[in-house]
């Protein structure tokens, strides 16, 4: 390891499972830490058994959704029940900088894995614990997913069409928003660390991360008494505003005009056909009044172009357009492409897969795909021999003793 | 809350540019400690027009937009196109640790306020910009919004009904996404700068951020040549190709529960059973199920449909509140679809004592916040005050650079503050 990856002094023991818990910890390890990840062969986790897997097949090391939030990380397996698996385990808390986790309430406790119980082993540990609802009140222990997060964190009520059933803005949305704010605070505790040789207790309630991400709706509540509803595509601030259906099967591309200029500039990109003179979308407020019709035309113009065309054309004029990518356009996004969005690395059952990075490039210290996502139990030897130093003799007694089962 | 503590990112100064793609970074370093100047240009930042508005007044003091994401920020105003605005904020920028700014790329550098130009000034400074699709490339010219953001990474063609058109989720999202992983990638550069004493250029895109939120969609594209599609209150994604419902009407609302099968499932799945049973709401077949066992993936679309018709029954004749409640008691995952008024009157909140009360004196009153996003037991994210009004600091912040009153009224009339 060189020096220019940040964290290379930091070391995580890394009980996460699913989406939250092990993205959090990927900003460390996508920087430089050293990750020892911690899973059970006999309960594997739910990423590691959920769809797409590599050819359709299922497998624990096939699982694409695994994969993605765990490169640069090291994988084993310890059975907790096992005394000798948790005499294992605390040596790597011993060993570690920060321990991380997101079990329902009560798991690690069962397992005398407390905050208070693991400051015993190593006093200056950071501890983050990212979980449903928090980790004290009421409603700490229901278990769930981020799935469930969408509807009680607002999600669901807003998306979709005020005249249809809420809808899932496609996955655990909120698995994406805690941790941010859990990384960010999980940082800033490891430099005040270093500074003061402090360690502490982190709590981060994906409930109350996601209704960050709603603030305004909230005071907009409390201030005015508006309860915010879904509303499709519709914007207060812009017309046309939605997805436009374009040449080809279920193909669409946005088009947002928010300014008198980017009115004009539009008008210029659809070739300023008769419509664009009509006098009631010659003001905006005129455009939002009759808005449906207005919808009506711009899909007519794009209906027989590609996306991307009607993207390109726009743009060309300033105004703020964007395909509506489907996975496989993703894959060939030409910006992705030349922000190396994908680390493609070699996985022994993946084969030739697409990792995705980070959002940011570090024009002193990018982070860097230094290896693939580990297959289940696959650093078994090499943490213990190499990190934690032990004897052959020691690691085949632990093997047999079946500590890694 | 301890008005005397100060946060891990005290006393280090942000000069924060940003429009509303940008503003949650400041904020989160604000609230982690940080000094974090807001800079307006002198008729105060446009996106003070963004609404809601308090009490629905379109002013651009009013905007709980503004609100929301400037907290605990102090703001001045600084023309930085002209000469002497540069000055000021070179001025500024020796002093500073970190620089946001979300312009279009190029635009920093046309001023001789480049990364380049910063770091000769400042050599530890940070600087992190925040676009729409980063600063080189093929998009990075182009010009974006929330809904574009949504497009390009993605998620959107995964979201709405299947027979309308592809939607956003109706509250803009993206430069949330996009400003608090701009504050995450800044604080690892910090982290390096402690030590090395190095700053460094966060060049951050808003289309990356935000691609998480499609999670593993485009991955069934490269492993298995599928384009997954939006199935709005129904189940995308799975092996199976029975169509899940996710949401279910209830009495007064709905209910979110997706019914997983295997161990995530089966506890969640016989306690339902057992309470539909219980209200007579079950039959053999339903109660012929061995949950232990219950694989969705090998569940038939005959035998779904009669599982779901029961569940569908069994929800409307109950209210949320009476759904949540009981799921609260067997400890299972049925959680309400909640409205913004819902969330507002959560239990769990109310006891986390997640709402702030954030004193407004030019309002006459106090308004209610979201709580910190994340709680830390030693170093907690503390909001100490409410957003800046256009210019609030100039004395203030002019001041600490040694400006007399009399060079703000000159600096004024002449348009740079």
């Amino acid at each position: 390891m060189t020096s220019k990856e940040v964290f290379h002094d930091v070391k995580v023991v890394d009980f996460t499972w699913a989406g939250a818990g092990p993205i959090t910890t990927k900003y460390l390890a996508d920087y430089g830490a050293t990750v020892v990840r911690i899973e059970s062969r006999s309960r594997p986790g739910l990423l590691r058994t959920t769809p797409p897997y590599k050819d359709g097949i299922p497998g624990v090391d096939r699982a694409a959704y695994f994969g993605i939030y765990n490169p640069n990380k090291y994988g084993m397996t310890i059975n907790m029940n096992h005394s000798q698996g948790m005499e294992l385990v605390k040596r790597l808390i011993a060993w570690a900088d920060v321990v991380a986790e997101s079990f329902t309430v009560g798991v690690m406790e069962k397992w005398g894995l407390s905050y208070e119980e693991i400051t015993k082993i190593k006093p200056d540990v950071i501890m983050i614990r990212t979980n449903m609802q928090g980790h004290t009140g009421p409603h700490c222990r229901l278990p769930g997913t981020g799935v469930n997060l969408v509807g009680i964190s607002g999600y669901a009520h807003l998306c979709g069409w005020p005249d249809r059933l809420p809808s899932n803005p496609y996955g655990p949305y909120t698995d994406t928003i805690a941790p941010r704010f859990g990384a960010a605070m999980l940082i800033a505790a490891l430099d005040y660390r270093r500074k003061t040789g402090k360690g502490q207790l982190i709590d981060v309630s994906q409930f109350e991360a996601g209704v960050n991400f709603i603030a305004p709706v909230m005071m907009d509540y409390f201030v005015n008494g508006r309860v915010a509803n879904r509303r499709g595509n519709y914007s207060p601030r812009a017309a046309p505003h939605n997805a436009y259906r374009c040449k080809g099967q279920d193909t669409w591309c946005v088009i947002a005009v928010f300014t008198e200029e980017e009115w004009k500039a539009f008008c210029e990109a659809v070739g300023s056909p008769d419509w664009t003179k009509d006098e009631r979308f010659s003001f905006f407020l005129g455009r939002k009044a009759h808005e449906p019709e207005l919808d009506c035309f711009v899909e007519e113009w794009t209906l027989n172009r590609t996306a991307e065309e009607v993207m390109a054309l726009m743009q060309a004029k300033g105004v703020a357009a964007g395909v509506v990518e489907t996975s496989a356009d993703l894959h060939r996004d030409p910006q992705l492409k030349h922000r190396n969005h994908f680390w493609v690395m070699d996985h022994r059952e993946l084969g030739s897969f697409s990792y995705f990075g980070q959002a940011a490039v570090l024009s002193g210290t990018p982070a860097q795909p230094r290896m693939p996502s580990p297959c289940l139990g696959e650093h078994n030897e090499h943490v213990c021999r190499e990190i934690l130093e032990m004897s052959e003799a020691e690691f085949d007694e632990l093997l047999v003793e079946g500590v890694f089962d | 809350m301890d008005e005397q503590r100060q946060g891990p990112l005290s006393p280090c100064r942000v000069l924060d540019l940003t429009d509303e793609k940008g503003f949650l970074c400041g904020r989160i370093l604000a609230d982690l400690g940080a000094d974090v100047i807001k800079i307006e240009p002198p008729a105060g930042d446009p996106c003070r027009n963004i609404g809601p508005f308090y009490h629905d007044i379109p002013d651009p003091e009013k905007s709980l937009y503004w609100f929301a994401y400037n907290a605990n920020k102090r703001g001045i105003t600084l023309n930085i196109e002209s000469d002497d605005g540069r000055g000021l904020l070179s001025k500024l920028v020796e002093k500073a640790h970190f620089v946001i700014e979300s312009f279009p790329p190029g635009y920093m550098d046309s001023l001789g306020l480049g990364y380049a130009q910063l770091s000769q000034m400042n050599p530890a400074i940070i600087l992190t910009s925040i676009t729409p699709f980063g600063q080189t490339g093929p998009y990075s010219r182009y010009n974006a919004s929330d809904i574009v953001e949504m497009a390009t990474c993605g998620l959107m063609y995964l979201c709405g009904d299947p027979d309308r058109p592809p939607v956003r989720i109706t509250f803009p999202q993206a430069y949330l996404h996009g400003g608090a992983d701009a504050a995450v990638q800044t604080l690892v550069a910090h982290y390096y700068r402690e030590t090395s004493g190095c700053g460094q250029w966060v060049d951050l895109s808003i289309q990356q951020a935000a691609f998480m939120t499609t999670f593993n969609a485009s991955w069934f594209w490269e492993l298995n040549k599928i384009n997954l599609k939006r199935a709005g209150a129904w189940r995308t994604g799975l092996t199976s190709g029975v169509l899940q419902r996710q949401i279910w009407p209830c009495k007064d609302g709905y209910i979110n529960m997706p019914v997983y099968g295997g161990v995530l499932g089966a506890r969640t799945n016989r306690l339902l059973a057992e309470w539909m049973d219980r209200e007579g709401m079950s039959d053999d077949f339903l109660r012929g199920i061995d949950w232990d066992n219950f694989d969705m993936g090998q569940l038939t679309q005959e035998a779904w449909s009669k599982i779901e018709e029961l569940m569908v029954r069994f929800f409307k004749s109950h209210t949320k509140e009476e759904l949540y409640s009981e799921a609260l008691r067997l400890n299972i995952m049925v959680y309400p679809v909640s409205t913004p008024k819902d969330i507002a009157e959560n239990e769990q909140l109310d006891s986390r004592e997640f709402w702030l009360q954030i004193d407004h004196p030019e309002l006459g009153e106090t308004i209610t916040y979201p709580g910190p996003a994340v709680r830390a037991s030693l170093t907690p994210m503390l909001v100490r005050k409410r957003a800046p009004h256009i210019g609030e600091h100039n004395e203030e912040v002019y001041g600490e650079l040694g400006f007399s009153r009399d060079d703000l009224i000159v600096l004024k009339q002449s348009g740079v503050v």
